[in-house]
Parts: C-alpha cells; structure tokens; sequence
C-alpha cells in the first residue's frame, strides 16, 4: 500500500516540477533585461547617464582588487551610473564564466573584467557582447578579439626595468634571485617574467642570477609557505621579487618574521598599505605599484564612452577620464595608464591604499 | 511539522517517506519562488547556462552515487578531471589527432580509478584516506604535466560545438548523452541484481560477502567507471572553456558530492536513488545561479552550499528516525544505526 501511494506521490511531485520548469522556461520573455540601444559609433560626445556597470575581478576580497573596484566605482558615480562589483572566491577561469554569464542575462551595458585565463573566459565574453554589453578588460587580459578595450596598468617592458633595478638596487648588483609569482597562468605575471629575464641578460645586471619562480597562486598561506621553502632550498639567495600584491605581502611578513629579515632582499608590487610596517622595520627596501584605484577609474570611464559610443575601441581614438585627463587608444585596443610609481621609506606615507 | 503521535502525520510521513521526493518539492519551490522573485531567472537563457554548468557534476554525480551506496567514497574525481585537463593539453601540443587524443584520455581516467580500486579493494584501505590522497596526487600530476601553461588552440569545431544548443531551443546538445547515461546508471542501479549487491554492500559488506556477491570486485570496477566518467567530464569541461589547465575543476569534488547527499543518498551507504541524486543535483546548481542572479556575493554562496551539504547529512536521518517513530514500527534493522563500512 505505502509503497503504491509513495510511488504515486515521487510521480506527482515530478510531474509538477516538471510543469514548474516548463512554465518558467515558458514565461521566458525573449527582452532578456534592458537590452541597451545600439549606439551609433561617434554618435555620442558625452558619456550617457544610468549605465550599469559591473566590475568582475580575479577573485572578490583580494585587496588589490578591492582598491582598483572602488576607483571604479568612483568614476561611475561620477557620471551617474549604477556600479556593481561582483566575482568568485576563488580566482579560477571557470567560475569567472558564470558571473559573465549572469551579467550577460542582467542586461550590463558595461563589463569590466580582470581574466584569469586568456582564453577560458572569451566564449562567455563574446555572449555578453552579443547581448549589447561593452567589455573592457583591466589588470589581465582576453585574447584581444574577444575583448572592446584592455586598460594596462603599465607596459609589461615598464614594470620588467622596474623590478629589475630595484632589486638590482636592494642586493648591490650581485646575487642569486627568485621571482615569487601568483597562479601559473596569470596572463600578466608570465609576461613581465619573461621580460625581467630579458632584462637581466644586460651587462649591468650580468652577475645577478634569477634561479626560479615559485608560485603562490595569490594566496596568503601558499605565498608564505614557498617562500620558506625558498630560502631552505637556496640558502644563498639574494633577494626576492613577488609581482604580486599577495605574494610580496605574504614573503615580507615570513622574512620579517625570520633569520633572513634584513639579509635577503625583496621587492614587488604591493600597496603601500600592507608594506608600511614591513619598509619601516628593514624588511623591505622599496616596492613599486601603479595606482590600482586609478586603474579601476579609467576602466570605468573607457567602459562608459565605448557603451556612449564616444569611441569605438580603435586605435587613435581619444576621450576624456575624468580627473585623469585625455587617453588615447594605442595598437590593438590597449589603453596605458601610466609609468609605475616607486614607495619606500620617504614617501610611503603619503599614500593611503 | 512535529509529529503527533498517530493519524494524520502519519500518513503523511507514509507518503513522503523518501527524501528524494522531498527534494524534488524543494527544487519546485525554488523554481517557482526564483521565477517570481529574480529577475532574469525564468528565462531560457538561464536554463541553458545552468544546463552547462550542472552537466560536469552531473555526470560525475552518477558513478559516485553508486559508490556512496556501497559505502564507500571517492573525493580524487575533480584532480582526476584536472589530470585529464591537462593530458588532453599536452597530448594535442604534441601533434596527436584528437580523437585518439580523447580516447587516451578516458583510458587514463580508468587507470587512475583503478588505482583508486586497487587500494580501496584490493587492500582494504578506507576510501576516505586513499581517495585524499589521490587528490593531491592527482592534482600534483597535473601541474607536472602541464606545469604553468594554458592550452588553448584547440580547434574551434570542437570548443564551440560543445557549447552548441539542440535546434530552437537553449538546451546544450550535451545533455542528451549525459541523459542516457544517466538513465543507463538508473537501471543498473534500479534494476539489475548488480545494483542490488551494491545496496546489499552498504548496508552489511561481511552479509554480502557471505550471499555471494565480488565486493572486492564490484567496488574496484566502480572506481574505474568513475574515473573514466571523471576523465570525459574533463574533456567536456577543456572544451567548454576551451582551455586545458592543470587547475581546472579544482573543488569541484565537493560540489559533487554535496548534489549525491543532498538527493537522500545515505553518507552510510546501503540508501538513495538516481533521480535524488538528479534533482539534488538541479536544486543546488538552481539555487546557486540563481542566488548569483540576485546578486548575492560568493562567499555567502559557499555558505549555502555547506549549509546544504549540512542539512542533506543530517536531514534524511533525522528525517528517517521521525518515520520510524510516527510508523510505531520497530524494523528489524534501523536505517540510522548503520555503523559506517568503511
């Protein structure tokens, strides 16, 4: 008998499921959200009000990331927009695929984005923008024909003569070095550590060695562990250099905290934030970064004349952003925003990010 | 929802005897509350993100049901996804024509569960800590055969057809082999004497040993099913995002086996069924795009999903005890008195 009626009711239930998903799919109007008007190119002088902006960084709660979103979000207020920021927890290619997919079903006039994978995520971005969005990458990039515009913090060659001298700088010219990366396939890191080896086959730099890269994969604890397995399988290494905000963070606070503190080198991209204590005790001589919360602003401002139709994404188009003045598009839809700036122990406190 | 005694709730305990089927009102209310409450949700776009995404789970979810029901566990399949990832990559680097590619791959997806097998079965070691172990050793092969690359030029044919939809509609094509497999796990389980055994095994191993049924020998094939379905979800998964990486599908172990508890399989072993798992499978992929949906940061969806993983252990338990107690029955064998096999 129960077993009948149980029977009975597992089928009702499905069958009314199965009604709900029909219905549901059913009710499925094709105006997927507001889809925005299709601007004509140039047709806009000035920026539009009410965009909706949507930031999607590498993974949410990354200090980095935070710093430059808010920039971000300083700009969209700006000209009047709606800002969101959303992202994973864990900066995986995968999981950034199904945030674009949510925005793309939310109807974002803008996206702007820092990849995790070059590639992962171009398929999801070409779905957005066939749904009207304008993406703009930042920090790390698609393959350019995927994305409308790449903001670059600085060039690649830029932070490469940077890192470079400054640990030239923190070592004395001579020594064995270790770069201190973030995940294995992060497009940026690889690309500046193929320049900082190009780098350091200058005569001037012929008698430091760069013997490995590690990698952290942007986590606190992976970070510090390899960087103590560092110094234990090359107990005569010089000095460090983590082109990572978490990395150089995690590395100065296990070197601050060792026998090395003072006698190995390191050197990175940080902010100035998390250095403070660690320049101010010896730890570290001086780092570099760019303004992350800048980098975040112009994205925006780029983000909002593409999807104004001020400018199209093509090279030698100029607009206006904000605060930060007049930018012009260069080759392949790439956007710079400026040289890296130097902290250390004479102007560190001027900045508070 | 307290029982009273006899009477009503105990009919009504009759009828709803199975957690499966409570999932599956679960799910509907999800559905309907979504489809009214978040914007975009009822919409065929949605579904058909949502079907991409719930198919790598899925499919793994199907052997790892079995598993679970004989008691046993296996937490390497994300690694094992991983590993595959990363193969597939090096392999199409190395000039292979990618069919055969592909098959290599699924074999050593069923090399690597044999490992698993041959550990689990053939020495009797607990599941649980061989299966932890593989993951990290898995996942650590994966970064060794692909170290820090990304192989990404894989023939656009292949990584957008496995995106590709069924004509007219949103539906992804990969849901229709993943749907016959799944109704061919559903029968073996449901229907054939080999899926009797496997009950039998996570109820009692030493009772099932003695009717005559290869313990040794069903658990240490399950473990190869499993990898090799772990192996092809790692294929459909290079494809979909085209790009062979070594960290590919990283936790996604978890979610997995969240969707099997989730759908009434007992953690025990010896309880659950392939349409539980099914809609476990749908009810937590649903809620979670649709929490994305309205916003909701990642951190409290991982919230969710351990809240869910929570509940699905402690629910058909709890759930199990009040049937009984309402039914007045005292069975022979308490379905929640079930030491662990392993």
């Amino acid at each position: 008998m129960t077993v009948i009626r149980s029977r009975a009711v597992r089928l009702g239930a499905t069958v009314a499921t199965l009604a709900a998903l029909v219905l549901s799919a059913g009710c499925a109007s094709d105006d997927e959200g507001a889809a925005p008007g299709d601007t004509a190119a140039g047709g806009g002088s000035t920026i539009k009000e009410g965009l909706s902006v949507a930031f999607l960084p590498k993974q949410v709660n990354n200090p980095y990331f935070t710093v430059s979103d808010n920039g971000g979000k300083a700009a969209v207020e700006e000209f009047k927009g709606e800002y969101k920021e959303v992202g994973p927890s864990e900066a995986t290619a995968s999981s950034q695929v199904s945030y674009l997919n949510t925005l793309t079903q939310q109807g974002s006039d803008v996206i702007v984005v820092s990849a995790n994978d070059p590639n992962a995520i171009c398929g999801a971005v070409n779905q957005a923008r066939q749904g009207g969005a304008k993406v703009v990458t930042f920090d790390s990039d698609t393959n350019k024909d995927c994305r409308d515009l790449f903001v670059n913090q600085v060039t690649g060659q830029g932070i490469a003569e940077n890192q470079v001298k400054l640990i030239s700088d923190a070592i004395g010219g001579q020594g064995k070095v270790a770069i201190l990366s973030a995940t294995a396939n992060a497009t940026n890191q690889n690309a500046w550590i193929e320049l900082m080896k190009t780098e350091l086959k200058k005569p001037e730099y012929s008698k430091i060695e760069l013997v490995t890269t590690v990698y952290g994969d942007d986590k606190d604890d992976k970070s510090f562990q390899e960087t103590q397995g560092l110094l234990s399988s090359h107990p005569d290494l010089k000095g460090i250099i983590s082109p990572t905000t978490v990395g150089v963070a995690a590395a100065a606070r296990y070197l601050s905290g060792s026998q090395y503190k003072g006698k190995v080198a390191l050197t990175g991209l940080g902010t100035p934030n998390q250095m403070r204590d660690f320049v101010k005790n010896g730890t570290v001589k001086s780092f570099a970064l760019w303004n992350p919360a800048d980098l975040g602003y112009l994205a925006a401002y780029a983000g909002a004349a593409l999807a104004s139709g001020m400018i199209t994404g093509k090279e030698g188009d100029k607009f206006t952003a904000g605060k930060l003045g007049e930018y012009t598009v260069a080759a392949d839809g790439v956007l710079v925003l400026g040289p890296p700036t130097v902290f250390d122990a004479a102007n560190i406190d001027q900045f508070d990010f | 929802m307290a029982p009273e005694g006899t009477g009503r709730p105990a009919r009504w305990f009759a009828a709803f005897g199975t957690w499966d089927v409570l999932v599956i009102v679960v799910l509907a209310l999800v559905v309907v509350a979504s489809s009214v409450l978040v914007e975009g949700f009822a919409s065929a776009r949605f579904w058909g993100f949502l079907l991409l995404d719930i198919v790598p789970i899925a499919l793994i979810a199907l052997p790892m049901t079995l598993i679970v029901i004989t008691g046993e566990i296996d937490l390497s399949v994300a690694s094992v996804l991983g590993l595959s990832s990363a193969v597939l990559g090096q392999l199409w680097v190395t000039g292979l024509p990618l069919p055969l590619v592909l098959l290599l791959v699924v074999l050593l997806g069923a090399v690597l569960g044999a490992v698993n097998g041959l550990f689990i079965a053939g020495f009797g070691l607990p599941s649980l800590a061989v299966t932890i172990g593989t993951l990290a050793l898995y996942r650590g092969l994966a970064y060794v055969v692909l170290g820090d690359r990304a192989v990404a030029d894989f023939p656009i044919g292949w990584t957008s057809n496995s995106i590709e939809v069924l004509p007219g509609t949103t539906v992804p094509w990969v849901v229709l082999p993943l749907a016959l497999l799944a109704v061919g796990f559903g029968v073996v389980l449901h229907y054939t004497p080999i899926g009797r055994g496997l009950y039998a095994m996570g109820n009692n191993d030493q009772a099932a040993t003695f009717s005559g049924i290869a313990v040794a020998r069903t658990k240490f094939w399950l473990y190869v099913v499993t990898g090799a379905v772990a192996a092809l979800a790692g294929v459909f998964w290079t494809m979909r995002y085209a790009s062979a990486r070594a960290d590919n599908g990283s936790g996604l172990e978890l979610s997995v086996v969240a969707a099997v508890l989730l759908g009434g399989v007992s953690i025990f072993g010896g309880r659950g069924s392939l349409v539980g798992v099914l809609a476990g499978v749908l009810l937590l992929m649903t809620l979670r795009n649709a929490l994305q949906l309205a916003d909701v940061p990642a951190d409290t969806l991982t919230v969710v999903t351990g809240a869910l993983l929570i509940i699905s252990v402690v629910g058909p338990n709890l759930f199990g005890m009040l049937r009984d107690r309402t039914r007045r029955r005292r069975s022979a064998v308490s379905p929640v008195a079930g030491a662990p096999g392993a």
